[in-house]
């Protein structure tokens, strides 16, 4: 993959994949179309991280995004009754003030990106054991700390669908 | 692994593969007949195994089964295939065509990535990524999405229930199967498959399945997991007959059903595979250490190669025909017991198994006494296990035989193997 013009095939081919998944989320009136774009879109993003050799990044955007939020999002949808009758909000005639948002947003990333040094080329090395011993060393708090907010939205998220106390179940 | 290959080439052909320009043609021809072999691979192992299976489960069923084609019924999976090839591709009326048609190749990708990663010998993997056994849990992911694409896009009521069963099964079972392995992970301390085979040895108290009765039990928890995963019987609730018809490929007809059914019996040899690298040592050969076989060169490679593939294969044939005896063991369960047996039961005994194993990791010397009084304990477990288990299959065997004399006055066909 050393070769400029592969590696720019391959990450133009991999971005169309993920913007055009993105694209189809947003302007498509099926919502479960939507939803399975949404899988596409995820998918294309595992295939960056993988492409900038972000190995247990991209595994774990697979773990987490594919394999867990999009099945939620798509048994959420289809379990969903009249869905046929419901209108979906993204309704395609609302594109100004979706790019707006969205040039905006482009804009504020290109500030970002631009303040990081580009063009560094690092060897292509394992990422697993950095990332563990940062995360169970230098940023044991912070990732403690998610794990609460996570157990909160958990119970949360029971306690709301549990319902009211004397309902079914 | 597969960079060595082309560099190889590369050689070959009298080019530098450090200065060779198109050294991006190479690998990805490469990759391309590597992906084809393991097809084929799959494609001969899937078509036996059906035959192999029907013929076991006729078996235990007291009847015959396919005996028609070739010998035995051993072409049986031929005739199959070739049946589905020729039959029309229907797609209904009130299905969404391009999500329909799509399915059937999500299911059968995320199935075949998994081979990237899966070891056949001490040289013969495609890719052996640090995050292997990760990368592993996760592309299975692409399978459910199939099965729901499947499930949803026929406009089925029952393919509908199959897939949301299929995807609420494997979601929930990808956790105490995941806790398990991690268990393995943390016993070899790395997640690369060659890594796991080589953190264990060639005899049986080097396994990890014997290592303490932590892993012992993990074992357990891990291939049942898997086994749902796979949505075999007695965890099949998305394609329940009785009660969905066939579940999410309900709908299905010709070459796009055969894909469903490839990835269904190539998983066998997935799960077979995973629990052996995991538990079994892979393709370890005794008084053969690892460097050995990378030192060695030309044909002594090679033979090393087809050696360790048929260890490794041995083993996860074995596995592959216990599955398939469980299967047609066990009755299926329904979705509350399927649901309390993984929260329930499966997850909390996979976390004890991990905290267990992490606490012997930093309690117990390795190669201490103390160390091989759990590998002893384990392996006298395991011993009971499979002696009670033979006695058993032989005690149903011998009742099969005599209550068959007395009704026909003929012998039954055993042992198994020799069919009618």
């Amino acid at each position: 993959m050393s070769d400029p013009v592969v590696s720019a095939i391959v990450f133009y081919a991999l971005a169309a994949f993920t913007l055009i998944g993105a694209g189809v989320v947003a302007l498509s009136g099926n919502i479960v179309h939507s939803a399975f774009a949404l899988f596409a879109a995820l998918f294309g993003m595992a295939g960056l991280y993988a492409f900038l050799s972000a190995d247990l990044l991209a595994v774990v955007q697979m773990l987490v995004y594919v394999g867990g939020i999009s099945v939620l999002v798509l048994f959420a949808v289809m379990l969903t009754s009249g869905l046929d009758d419901s209108r979906t909000s993204n309704s395609t005639t609302r594109l100004v003030g979706g790019i707006a948002v969205m040039l905006a947003v482009a804009a504020a990333a290109f500030v970002a990106a631009s303040a990081i040094p580009s063009g560094v080329e690092s060897a292509v090395a394992p990422t697993t054991a950095p990332i563990g011993d940062l995360l169970l060393g230098r940023f044991v708090l912070p990732f403690e700390v998610v794990s609460v907010v996570l157990l909160a939205a958990l119970l949360g998220a029971v306690t709301l669908a549990r319902g009211v106390k004397g309902g079914d179940r | 692994m597969l960079r060595d290959v082309a560099d190889w080439i590369e050689r070959l052909f009298g080019l530098d593969p450090a200065t060779f320009a198109y050294s991006w043609i190479t690998n990805a021809v490469v990759i391309g007949i590597v992906a084809l072999m393991a097809f084929v691979f799959i494609a001969i192992f899937a078509g036996p195994v059906t035959w192999w299976e029907r013929r076991i489960a006729a078996r235990m069923m007291s009847r015959i089964g396919p005996n028609r084609v070739g010998p035995q019924g051993v072409l049986q999976w031929l005739a199959d295939g070739i049946k589905n090839f020729l039959k029309e591709d229907l797609v209904p009326a009130a299905a969404d065509g391009p999500l329909f048609k799509f399915a059937p190749y999500l299911v059968f990708g995320g199935f075949m990535a998994t081979f990237v990663v899966l070891p056949f010998g001490a040289n013969l993997i495609a890719a052996d990524l640090d995050v292997g056994l990760l990368y592993l849990l996760a592309i299975t992911g692409l399978v459910v999405i199939g099965m729901l694409m499947a499930g949803w896009s026929s406009n089925n009521k029952w393919a509908l229930f199959g897939g949301i069963r299929s995807a609420a099964q494997l979601v929930s079972y990808e956790i105490p199967s995941a806790f398990s392995l991690m268990a393995v992970v943390l016993a070899a301390g790395t997640m690369s498959m060659q890594g796991i085979i080589k953190a264990q040895g060639a005899w049986p108290w080097e396994w990890f399945l014997f290592r303490n009765p932590f892993l012992f039990v993990a074992f357990f928890t891990s291939l049942t997991s898997s086994i749902a995963e796979g949505n075999r019987t007695p965890f099949d609730l998305p394609e329940g007959e009785s009660e969905l018809v066939a579940g999410y490929h309900v709908e299905y007809s010709g070459m796009r059903f055969l894909w469903f059914m490839f990835a269904e019996w190539g998983n066998l040899w997935v799960l077979s595979s995973l629990a052996t690298v995991c538990f079994l040592g892979g393709w370890q050969i005794p008084f053969v250490s690892p460097a050995d076989i990378a030192a060695s060169t030309g044909l002594a490679f090679w033979g090393w190669q087809a050696l360790t593939f048929a260890v490794f294969a041995t083993k996860a044939s074995l596995l592959v025909a216990f599955v398939i005896q469980v299967r047609w063991t066990l009755p299926r369960l329904r979705v509350d017991q399927l649901m309390i047996t993984c929260w329930k039961y499966l997850v909390p005994l996979a976390l004890f198994c991990l905290s267990g194993v992490l606490v012997l990791l930093w309690a117990v010397e390795e190669k201490g006494a103390l160390d091989w009084a759990l590998r002893g304990v384990s392996m006298a477990a395991g011993l009971v296990l499979a002696v009670a288990s033979f006695r058993k299959t032989r005690a149903s065997y011998m009742a099969d035989r005599d209550l068959y004399r007395r009704m026909e006055g003929k012998e039954l066909w055993y042992p198994p193997f020799r069919l009618p």
